[in-house]
Protein backbone atom coordinates (compact mmCIF):
# COMPACT_ATOMS: atom_id res chain seq x y z
CA UNK A 1 0.00 0.00 0.00
CA UNK A 2 3.02 2.25 0.86
CA UNK A 3 4.56 2.21 -2.52
CA UNK A 4 1.23 2.66 -4.35
CA UNK A 5 0.83 5.70 -2.50
CA UNK A 6 4.62 6.63 -3.45
CA UNK A 7 3.78 5.85 -7.05
CA UNK A 8 0.39 8.15 -7.35
CA UNK A 9 2.05 11.12 -5.35
CA UNK A 10 5.34 11.14 -7.30
CA UNK A 11 3.48 10.37 -10.52
CA UNK A 12 1.47 13.24 -9.87
CA UNK A 13 3.91 16.11 -8.83
CA UNK A 14 5.78 15.22 -11.64
CA UNK A 15 2.22 16.41 -13.82
CA UNK A 16 1.96 19.15 -11.49
CA UNK A 17 5.45 20.41 -12.48
CA UNK A 18 5.03 19.85 -15.92
CA UNK A 19 1.88 22.19 -16.11
CA UNK A 20 4.33 24.89 -14.08
CA UNK A 21 6.77 24.76 -16.71
CA UNK A 22 4.03 25.06 -19.19
CA UNK A 23 2.85 28.12 -17.01
CA UNK A 24 6.24 29.65 -17.47
CA UNK A 25 7.07 29.14 -21.46
CA UNK A 26 4.42 29.43 -23.29
CA UNK A 27 3.53 32.47 -24.97
CA UNK A 28 -0.29 33.19 -24.89
CA UNK A 29 -3.60 32.84 -22.46
CA UNK A 30 -4.70 30.19 -24.95
CA UNK A 31 -1.70 28.22 -24.56
CA UNK A 32 -1.02 28.96 -20.90
CA UNK A 33 -4.67 27.48 -20.30
CA UNK A 34 -3.91 24.44 -22.12
CA UNK A 35 -1.10 23.53 -19.71
CA UNK A 36 -2.80 24.37 -16.91
CA UNK A 37 -6.43 22.98 -17.63
CA UNK A 38 -5.33 19.60 -18.86
CA UNK A 39 -1.67 18.68 -17.22
CA UNK A 40 -2.84 20.20 -13.74
CA UNK A 41 -6.04 18.06 -13.36
CA UNK A 42 -4.44 15.41 -13.84
CA UNK A 43 -1.66 15.83 -11.56
CA UNK A 44 -3.83 17.03 -8.97
CA UNK A 45 -6.12 13.79 -9.37
CA UNK A 46 -3.13 11.69 -8.89
CA UNK A 47 -2.01 13.18 -5.30
CA UNK A 48 -5.26 13.14 -3.86
CA UNK A 49 -5.70 9.24 -5.22
CA UNK A 50 -2.40 8.47 -3.92
CA UNK A 51 -3.51 10.53 -0.50
CA UNK A 52 -6.96 8.39 0.13
CA UNK A 53 -4.98 5.02 -0.85
CA UNK A 54 -2.90 6.33 2.57
CA UNK A 55 -6.53 7.00 3.90
CA UNK A 56 -7.42 2.91 3.30
CA UNK A 57 -11.19 2.21 3.46
CA UNK A 58 -12.99 4.68 5.56
CA UNK A 59 -14.76 7.68 5.67
CA UNK A 60 -12.13 9.94 5.07
CA UNK A 61 -10.44 8.63 2.02
CA UNK A 62 -14.40 9.31 0.75
CA UNK A 63 -14.16 12.53 1.60
CA UNK A 64 -10.91 13.29 -0.29
CA UNK A 65 -12.59 11.69 -3.28
CA UNK A 66 -15.27 13.90 -2.99
CA UNK A 67 -12.86 16.89 -3.37
CA UNK A 68 -11.46 14.82 -6.57
CA UNK A 69 -14.82 14.84 -7.88
CA UNK A 70 -15.00 18.32 -7.12
CA UNK A 71 -11.84 19.68 -8.72
CA UNK A 72 -12.52 17.27 -11.60
CA UNK A 73 -16.01 19.70 -12.35
CA UNK A 74 -14.43 22.99 -11.26
CA UNK A 75 -10.72 23.15 -13.05
CA UNK A 76 -12.23 22.63 -16.81
CA UNK A 77 -14.90 25.05 -15.76
CA UNK A 78 -12.82 27.76 -14.70
CA UNK A 79 -10.13 27.13 -17.71
CA UNK A 80 -13.25 27.65 -19.99
CA UNK A 81 -14.84 30.35 -18.55
CA UNK A 82 -11.61 31.91 -18.24
CA UNK A 83 -10.99 31.47 -22.17
CA UNK A 84 -14.34 32.34 -23.49
CA UNK A 85 -13.94 35.95 -21.41
CA UNK A 86 -10.45 36.26 -23.49
CA UNK A 87 -12.14 35.82 -26.67
CA UNK A 88 -14.55 38.43 -25.72
CA UNK A 89 -12.78 40.66 -24.70
CA UNK A 90 -10.79 40.57 -28.03
CA UNK A 91 -7.04 39.12 -27.11
CA UNK A 92 -5.95 36.97 -30.30
CA UNK A 93 -4.22 33.76 -30.59
CA UNK A 94 -0.69 33.50 -30.64
CA UNK A 95 0.03 32.43 -34.38
CA UNK A 96 3.99 31.64 -35.52
CA UNK A 97 3.82 34.55 -37.86
CA UNK A 98 3.16 38.44 -36.66
CA UNK B 1 6.57 8.20 5.02
CA UNK B 2 6.84 11.49 6.88
CA UNK B 3 9.93 12.73 5.04
CA UNK B 4 8.00 11.94 1.85
CA UNK B 5 5.15 13.94 2.86
CA UNK B 6 7.63 16.85 3.86
CA UNK B 7 8.98 16.72 0.32
CA UNK B 8 6.17 16.40 -1.25
CA UNK B 9 5.03 19.77 0.80
CA UNK B 10 8.08 21.65 -0.22
CA UNK B 11 7.11 20.62 -4.40
CA UNK B 12 4.40 22.10 -3.98
CA UNK B 13 5.50 25.25 -2.32
CA UNK B 14 8.00 25.44 -5.34
CA UNK B 15 5.31 25.22 -7.46
CA UNK B 16 3.57 27.59 -5.53
CA UNK B 17 6.36 30.01 -6.39
CA UNK B 18 6.11 29.70 -10.26
CA UNK B 19 2.53 30.27 -10.72
CA UNK B 20 3.54 33.63 -8.31
CA UNK B 21 5.76 34.51 -10.79
CA UNK B 22 2.94 34.49 -13.69
CA UNK B 23 0.64 36.25 -11.55
CA UNK B 24 2.95 39.23 -10.97
CA UNK B 25 4.48 39.25 -14.88
CA UNK B 26 1.25 37.84 -16.19
CA UNK B 27 1.01 40.21 -19.84
CA UNK B 28 -3.01 40.53 -19.73
CA UNK B 29 -5.30 40.04 -16.25
CA UNK B 30 -6.55 36.52 -17.97
CA UNK B 31 -2.79 35.24 -17.13
CA UNK B 32 -3.00 36.41 -13.45
CA UNK B 33 -6.14 34.61 -13.41
CA UNK B 34 -5.06 31.32 -14.72
CA UNK B 35 -2.30 31.49 -12.36
CA UNK B 36 -4.45 32.13 -9.15
CA UNK B 37 -6.36 29.03 -10.34
CA UNK B 38 -3.40 27.24 -10.42
CA UNK B 39 -2.10 28.50 -7.17
CA UNK B 40 -5.34 27.78 -5.55
CA UNK B 41 -5.38 23.65 -6.94
CA UNK B 42 -1.88 23.48 -5.30
CA UNK B 43 -3.00 25.02 -2.09
CA UNK B 44 -5.97 22.48 -1.70
CA UNK B 45 -3.64 19.97 -1.96
CA UNK B 46 -1.38 21.54 0.31
CA UNK B 47 -3.94 21.51 2.77
CA UNK B 48 -4.93 17.72 2.46
CA UNK B 49 -1.15 16.98 2.35
CA UNK B 50 -1.13 19.12 5.84
CA UNK B 51 -3.84 17.15 6.93
CA UNK B 52 -1.99 13.73 6.64
CA UNK B 53 1.05 14.30 8.40
CA UNK B 54 -1.17 15.76 11.88
CA UNK B 55 -3.26 12.67 11.29
CA UNK B 56 -6.23 14.83 10.92
CA UNK B 57 -8.18 14.83 7.70
CA UNK B 58 -11.40 14.64 8.54
CA UNK B 59 -10.89 17.99 10.05
CA UNK B 60 -8.93 19.74 6.79
CA UNK B 61 -11.20 18.26 3.81
CA UNK B 62 -13.68 20.49 5.22
CA UNK B 63 -11.59 23.77 4.65
CA UNK B 64 -10.27 21.98 1.32
CA UNK B 65 -13.40 21.92 -0.09
CA UNK B 66 -14.25 25.39 0.99
CA UNK B 67 -11.53 27.11 -0.51
CA UNK B 68 -12.03 25.03 -3.74
CA UNK B 69 -16.00 26.63 -3.88
CA UNK B 70 -14.68 29.78 -3.26
CA UNK B 71 -12.11 30.07 -5.99
CA UNK B 72 -14.95 28.70 -8.60
CA UNK B 73 -17.18 31.60 -7.08
CA UNK B 74 -14.51 34.08 -7.82
CA UNK B 75 -13.42 32.68 -10.93
CA UNK B 76 -16.39 33.01 -12.27
CA UNK B 77 -17.03 36.37 -10.94
CA UNK B 78 -14.22 37.62 -12.33
CA UNK B 79 -14.85 36.46 -15.77
CA UNK B 80 -18.07 37.04 -16.09
CA UNK B 81 -17.30 40.88 -15.16
CA UNK B 82 -14.74 41.42 -18.19
CA UNK B 83 -17.08 39.07 -20.26
CA UNK B 84 -19.77 41.91 -20.17
CA UNK B 85 -17.79 44.68 -20.26
CA UNK B 86 -15.90 43.74 -23.50
CA UNK B 87 -12.77 45.63 -22.97
CA UNK B 88 -9.71 44.46 -20.53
Amino acid sequence: MTILVWACVAVGLFFLAVAAVGMLRLPDVYTRSHALGVTDTLGASLVLIGLAFHQGFTLTAGRILVILLLLLFLNPVISHATVRAALRVGLKPWTKEP
Amino acid sequence: MSEFLYSTMTVLAILILVYLYRVIAGPTVFDRLLGLNGISTKAILLVVVIGTIYGRVDMFVDISTGYALLNLVSALAVTKYFEHRRSV
